[in-house]
């Protein structure tokens, strides 16, 4: 797949990938081999049937592929985009093993790259390719969708809530509207989408697509209210009242996580979240067009080597900024996928490895001056797998940067177990749920990050399927006990 | 999208309107806020919520009218709508039954205090309002405050009416007055909203005094559901959000300056912005 010029991109917010032609498509489809037991498809968390859809798209019959693919993935174009496939279905491609080189691309050099990474069918490209056409023919789903509801109908137009609308809410409610159910998806942030409407930039994923996939999980039938926020708007309590059977929380890993060093409350130090969100969903890349602005300097330090890291400093570097990636370990170390690392390299990053940031300088006016630093080696292995950092005596340097953007992780959002007494969280924050995703309240559910901790959207949108099973199950086993107690009786 | 059915101007660049948003009404509580996102291309920023109406299913805002984000809102008029309104957010006042109570607004500040003076009156408690703007023509509210106080004290910076001065001055002096005394008491708690020297201000009075002394922070905010951190303050030495943790923190433990110059991130933007 070929990428917009490296020059060309830092100066805008346009998609980097630029995804398959028809021909580049269907070439790359025949390269899969159809195997009897696709290991592929057990590297998917949501089940897709990846050699089916890829058989239809050597076909030529991309319309066909698409509703393979939506027959389990209400996402493709956003999964098409930000899964990291290449640990998943394309990591255990027979074609890995079998070292047979991909059909050759437009750039010899991309391709180059791309065989270091993987060898395998480029199956996210393919699975992008089958949901663009829909989007670019802008084909929204018909609004007579076929429901396929295989229970009772007395259970079938339960009413069901959704609390979160990013990867796992979008999935469950989509699933749970295909069964028949009653859905109502809430949200407490004026659009729907979550993560991929606040986190991820325009420039990995188009706010469109997420927007083209939200339309189409409306026409499923799935009522969507914004400017909600279930625990403060409706306590869960409320929507018991309000009718609904049961709940699903799929509030994600919204708290930023600080590093905790003098100066961290400067001006124009930024969590991850903070950065994003202005910028993605407030839109600060269009100001003063859009009117919530962005404080950026001339040079800015990104701490962190995960996604989010990743997204901030390519960001940054959108916005003008000389970027610096700060990281404790080494490049092998970085959680961030392979891509992203090169793709942040080409636009021109710095990286400043083996470095711990230990203090925010003050400018004296309020602002950040620069951030003091301390050199790192690795040891041994920690509880991780990875090697452990270990601080380097008298080794302190400053890097003279004027922003801050502090990426290290997200916690669990703690609003809602805050507000609902009676529903248990793990040590870390998580909201703690048994093997059929129901937590400590009878017919209330969880799942996504809010149950696993930051992790990925396809990871999410799998924790998200396998509860609407379960909600489905619960929901019909207890409409034949005729319980009419409270789920939340006692606990309030 | 919530309709504006009514609007009002109470002072020079002070609004007041009142918004259809019932779900948000039977929720809310003295001391809270709403998150309000006008159109696609606004800010999100923080209200307090200075009214509520239950039965009617209405909020009311009140607002000055001093950046791009307020000067929009108050360009809309009654009929017009907001697009966006979330809350009610942030805890509640904790209004319970504590004695004297004396509350403080400054300002537009004093929209926020009327709630939280009339929620300690409810709860049994003797409420000393003191209110001040810079003049006159930018006082408001004086007669629902003296609805629900049983003492108010009205200053101007400039004598143009009440007393010449700042809400401190009268502060100091009933502080005064009552050290001196040996039948009165000391207040039980002092709260007080308004902008960030008045608060500083009072704070410290009231430190020396030891008297409990409970602020309503209004840092910068975005999301305002404790997502991103832009309103971390520093309380007590620990940060903490304004929207989530807050609004209300003693104000005895607030760092003031690193709020002031927090407030001043955005000063280089705000002249760029097309005036509405």
């Amino acid at each position: 797949m070929v990428n917009q010029d490296k020059i060309e991109r830092i100066k805008n917010f346009f998609e980097v990938a630029l995804g398959y032609s028809k021909e580049e498509a269907e070439e790359e489809a025949k390269r899969c081999l159809q195997c009897k037991e696709p290991a592929c498809m057990k590297g998917c968390p949501v089940g897709i049937d990846i050699p089916a859809f890829i058989k239809l798209i050597a076909e030529g019959r991309q319309k066909e592929a698409l509703e393979k693919i939506k027959e389990k993935n209400n996402l493709p174009g956003i999964c098409g985009r930000v899964c990291p496939q290449e640990d998943q279905c394309e990591a255990v491609c027979i074609l890995n093993k079998k070292k047979i080189p991909i059909n050759p691309v437009r750039n010899a050099k991309a391709l180059k790259e791309i065989n270091k990474i993987s060898n395998g069918v480029n199956i996210g490209a393919l699975e992008r390719y089958a949901a663009d056409l829909e989007i670019s023919s802008t084909l929204h789903a018909p609004r007579s969708t076929p429901r396929t509801c295989g229970v009772k109908p007395a259970t079938c137009s339960a009413k069901i809530a959704v609390v979160g609308s990013g990867p796992a809410g979008l999935t469950c409610a989509a699933d749970l509207a295909k069964m028949g159910y009653q859905v109502t998806l809430f949200e407490s942030l004026h659009l729907a989408g979550g993560v991929l409407v606040y986190g991820i930039p325009e420039f990995r994923l188009p706010k469109k697509i997420v927007e083209q996939e939200v339309e189409y999980i409306k026409s499923l039938g799935v009522d969507i209210h914004t400017d909600t926020l279930i625990g403060n708007t409706y306590a869960l309590e409320d929507l018991f009242r309000e009718g609904f059977k049961a709940i699903f929380i799929a509030t994600g890993a919204g708290l930023p996580q600080f590093l905790g060093i003098p100066g961290e409350n400067l001006n124009r130090v930024y969590s991850a979240n903070e950065f994003l969100v202005r910028v993605n969903l407030m839109k600060s890349y269009k100001f003063p067009g859009y009117a919530t602005p962005v404080s950026i300097g001339k040079k800015a330090a990104v701490i962190g080597a995960g996604n989010v890291a990743f997204d901030c400093a390519r960001v940054a570097l959108r916005l003008g900024a000389q970027v610096t990636l700060v990281y404790r370990r080494t490049e092998n170390e970085m959680p961030a996928r392979r891509d992203e690392i090169q793709n942040a390299k080409e636009e021109g990053i710095t990286f400043k490895l083996l470095t711990q940031p230990v203090k925010i300088i003050d400018d004296g006016k309020g602002f950040v001056k620069g951030l003091e630093c301390m050199a790192m080696e690795l040891g041994e292995p920690d509880a991780s797998g990875r090697r452990r950092p270990i601080p380097l005596k008298d080794s302190n340097f400053v890097l003279e940067v004027d922003t801050v953007i502090v990426a290290i992780g997200q916690n669990p959002n703690p609003l809602l177990p805050k507000v609902t007494p009676g529903l248990k969280t793990n040590a870390d924050g998580t909201i703690a749920v048994d093997k059929n995703f129901m937590t400590s309240i009878p017919a209330v559910f969880a799942g996504g990050d809010i149950i696993s901790g930051a992790a990925t959207v396809i990871s999410a949108m799998g924790t998200g399927k396998k509860a609407a099973v379960a909600i489905d199950k619960y929901v019909r086993d207890g409409s034949q006990d005729k319980a009419k107690v409270s789920p939340l009786k006692g606990t309030l | 999208m919530f309709k504006i059915i009514d609007k009002r101007e109470l002072a020079k660049d002070i609004t007041e309107v009142t918004i259809e948003a019932s779900v948000i009404a039977q929720k809310a509580q003295a001391g809270q806020f709403v998150a309000v996102v006008i159109d696609e291309k606004s800010e999100r920023i923080p209200l307090t919520l200075a009214d509520w109406d239950k039965d009617k299913g209405t909020v009311t805002l009140i607002f000055q009218k001093v950046g791009h984000t307020t000067k929009k809102l108050g360009a809309l008029n009654s009929g017009g709508y907001i697009e966006h309104i979330l809350g009610p957010l942030g805890h509640p006042t904790d209004a319970k039954r504590t004695g004297t109570v004396v509350c403080i607004g400054g300002g537009v500040g004093i929209a926020e205090v009327y709630p939280v003076s009339l929620a300690f009156k409810k709860a049994g408690n003797r409420v000393i309002g003191i209110i001040g703007s810079r003049s006159m023509e930018l006082l408001i509210l004086e007669d629902k405050m003296k609805g629900v106080c049983d003492e108010l004290f009205v200053t101007t910076d400039d004598g143009s009416y009440g007393r010449r001065g700042f809400v401190t001055d009268v502060l100091k002096e009933l502080l005064q007055v009552i050290e001196k005394s040996t039948h009165t008491k000391f207040p039980d708690l002092v709260y007080c909203i308004g902008p960030v020297p008045m608060m500083k201000a009072v704070s410290q009075l009231t430190k020396d005094y030891k008297i409990k002394t409970i602020v309503s922070l209004n840092p910068i905010m975005v999301d305002a559901t404790g997502m991103c951190g832009s309103c971390r303050c520093s309380v007590g030495g620990k940060t903490v959000f304004g929207c989530v943790d807050g609004p209300d923190f003693d104000g005895h433990k607030v760092d003031f300056e690193e709020l002031e110059k927090r407030l001043k991130l955005f000063a280089d933007q705000e002249g760029k912005i097309n005036p509405i």
